[in-house]
């Protein structure tokens, strides 16, 4: 082997190693690795250009890319998700960043009567590419508005897709899909593990960002979760699996569509399904997949579909947060609640 | 007194009521190059906008439309703006703007579409470079800056698409109502910020359904431009020509990449809101035929015969015209069918999704169990 060839092989084997990086750094690379091969892909959104967004998930884009494509907004985003609409529709590929999740709402017309619709609206005539960042969920010790899970009132929109990446890999690979979709995409972004770090294989693309993953293999009940609870989902399996209990763990990772068939199959394997999450429960997510899975597995289940969430209430001062949230001690309370039941009818 | 110079300024006009012209500093020139043909043009466009909304109020009269929205009185306000255009400037519209969505070559049968229940958008807006309707108000003036973005974004990249011109503009439609949305302030913020080529063009027909200009605004809508650092002009409405002229001199700036600029055409709203309104409950009567009295077409019919360019015959013409394209139009509606539930399936996305998919199965087999039992009973 030539020297260059070793060169050219060392350099193979550095580009397919897995490199390790924290969550955002993952969302950032995918970010750019979209500007550099697609032209008609731009970044819009508050405080994104030279500061790099609050979370800094956009950090060094603005100076790589120019001002042109990585586009500091007017603090409105209603306007930036109007603007994205307009863009999408003369050809181009908008990446739009709500800067938290509690402000998102003054877009939620633009999103649910606007973006969602157009495509439906117009035949198929018009499509909008469009992509929302939004970094969402709690625990991270801040003020009203900077903690809030609104993924089921998107999710109750048709014409929106909704996923919501767990890890640096996925985040990496998903946020690539989402912009490649021709479809609108809303990328839930889970804030509290931007830090998290893990393995990203720039070179093996992560499983279709539209299905559920199983994360670990297990035979007593499935734990189905998504976004930042996957850690603490993960965790709880493995305290479970020491009292004897094998939990299967399952990232459901996009909400629309919800790939209900990967997370029924398990259930009727296991026979008892817990649904976690960090929006409240009464009329969140977890109550679609509860009933789909009841349709599909009534018959193989022991117990009803449990749900984990947060309270019937406006998200506490972060104070309160550590006992509002799903934590490792809640998910392991419904895996036991699960088992009260009886198996063969009547309790 | 600092409401002095808030005082509603007097509108530019060229053409009086009784059909006289006015010679204007700056206005003028826009008008003088324009050969009789094109100024008979105008005339007929009005006309054919004005039997196409009339035969549209009868048949939704008559039962063969869920909804229509007049633009009864409208016509020169709307006429002399896209007229003024190039064919590669995109225009968002509000759902009022027939006479321009006729000039850019809609069908009859696509404008129906929507008011006839049949689909949400009867034409293909790449095809004729005029959006869809937009219902939820003012939110297509957003769209409009988004694609205002797209143009400068082309021209900084340089890759300009097929079709496309170095010098386009885009043209956001609202009403005097839409004026008060959250959407209009962003869109103007955005567009002012950006530098971009936007003419906004306020139809202020003095009604939102049953309220009053002065809710919406105790200042001239021209006047707000100047809040967002750019310029604004009212027009008379009711005149082609100086609706035409305005334009035509604002739309210069854009091209030539002065930023976003604004026109408001003083009209009025001689119909209904929609067939579902009653203006007898809010306005008088009189106010009704004061209006009346400042008819668009009739004052440029008046001057276009003073000046010779229009003769009985060509009146005559397009009289015939505009009948025949209101019977093209009920045939049209009459055979207009809704768009099939699977077409709808199949538009929710671009792209498959699963739920859409077991439900678009799911109704199939429903209803083909329906079918079967049909086959049964007749046995």
């Amino acid at each position: 082997m030539s020297a260059e060839a070793a060169v050219d092989a060392q350099e193979k084997e550095a580009v397919s190693t897995p490199t390790t990086m924290p969550l955002a750094k993952a969302i950032n690379r995918a970010l750019a690795d979209e500007l550099a091969a697609d032209p008609k892909t731009v970044l819009i959104g508050e405080d994104i250009g030279a500061l790099g967004g609050v979370f800094r998930v956009t950090d060094k884009l603005q100076s790589q890319f120019g001002t042109d494509r990585v586009i500091d907004s007017p603090l409105a985003e209603s306007g930036i998700i109007g603007s994205c609409i307009g863009l999408a529709m003369r050809g181009y590929r908008p990446v739009a960043e709500i800067q938290f999740d509690g402000f998102v709402f003054p877009a939620f017309n633009q999103i649910t009567t606007q973006l969602a619709k157009v495509h439906n609206r117009t035949n198929g005539a018009v499509t909008v590419p469009v992509t929302i960042r939004m970094p969402y969920g709690g625990h991270i010790g801040s003020i009203e508005h900077h903690s809030e899970s609104p993924e089921a009132l998107f999710a109750h929109t048709a014409g929106l897709r909704i996923i919501a990446p767990s890890n640096p890999h996925d985040a990496y690979w998903m946020t690539r899909q989402a912009i490649k979709s021709t479809d609108p995409v809303i990328v839930l972004e889970p804030k509290r593990r931007y830090w998290l770090k893990g393995a990203v294989d720039l070179d093996t693309p992560a499983p279709d960002a539209f299905t559920a993953q199983v994360l670990r293999k297990g035979t007593d009940v499935t734990l189905a979760t998504y976004g930042p609870l996957v850690p603490v989902a993960l965790a709880a399996a493995e305290v479970a699996a020491g009292q004897g209990r094998s939990v299967e763990v399952i990232d459901v990772r996009s909400i629309s569509p919800l790939d209900d068939e990967t997370i029924a199959r398990s259930a009727a394997k296991t026979q008892r399904l817990v649904v976690a999450h960090e929006a409240p429960t009464f009329g969140g997510f977890g109550a679609e997949i509860a009933a789909r899975v009841s349709e599909r597995a009534y018959h193989r289940l022991a117990a009803p579909v449990l749900r984990v969430g947060g309270f019937h209430m406006p998200y506490p001062p972060s104070g309160q947060e550590q006992r509002y949230l799903p934590d490792i001690d809640r998910m392991l309370e419904a895996v036991e609640r699960s088992f009260v039941y009886a198996r063969e009818g009547g309790h | 007194m600092r409401g002095a110079d808030l005082a509603d300024p007097v509108p530019v006009q060229l053409l009086a009521e009784d059909g006289t012209f006015t010679e204007h500093p700056t206005f003028s020139r826009y008008i003088e190059g324009l050969d009789d043909e094109t100024l008979r043009e105008l005339y007929r466009h009005m006309v054919l906008e004005r039997r196409f909304d009339t035969e549209a109020t009868s048949l939704q009269r008559q039962g063969m439309l869920a909804l229509w929205v007049p633009a009864l009185g409208q016509e020169a306000a709307q006429t002399g703006v896209i007229a003024a255009l190039q064919p590669t400037d995109r225009v968002f519209p509000t759902y009022r703007e027939h006479a321009m969505a006729l000039y850019r070559g809609v069908k009859p049968e696509e404008l129906m579409g929507m008011f006839r229940a049949a689909t949400h958008t009867g034409w293909d807006p790449h095809k004729y470079n005029f959006n869809g309707y937009s219902v939820v108000l003012a939110s297509q003036v957003m769209h409009a800056v988004g694609w205002a973005m797209g143009i400068k974004q082309d021209l900084a990249t340089g890759a300009l698409d097929e079709g496309r011109a170095e010098d386009e503009l885009v043209v956001a439609c609202l009403g005097d109502g839409a004026t008060s949305q959250g959407d209009a302030h962003e869109s103007m913020v955005f567009a002012s910020s950006y530098e971009l080529p936007v003419l906004y063009f306020i139809q202020n027909n003095q009604w939102a359904i049953s309220v009053p200009q002065h809710t919406q605004s105790r200042v001239p809508l021209a006047h707000r431009a100047a809040g967002y650092g750019f310029e604004g002009l009212r027009v008379d409405g009711n005149d082609v020509l100086a609706t035409y002229a305005v334009t035509q001199y604002m739309a210069e700036q854009i091209r030539a990449g002065a930023g976003p600029k604004l026109v408001e055409a003083v009209t009025y709203r001689i119909g209904a809101h929609t067939t579902a309104d009653d203006p007898t409950k809010y306005r008088t009567q009189e106010e009704l035929e004061a209006w009346k009295r400042r008819d668009p077409i009739l004052r440029y019919r008046t001057w276009l015969e003073a000046q010779s360019i229009l003769t009985a015959e060509a009146t005559e013409q397009v009289d015939q015209e505009a009948a025949a394209l209101a019977k093209d139009l009920r045939a049209a509606v009459h055979s207009l069918e809704p768009i099939p539930l699977e077409r709808i399936f199949d538009t929710v996305y671009a792209e498959p999704h699963r739920q859409v998919e077991v439900e678009k199965a799911w109704l199939k087999d429903y209803e083909a169990g329906f079918a079967e039992e049909g086959q049964v009973s007749d046995k």
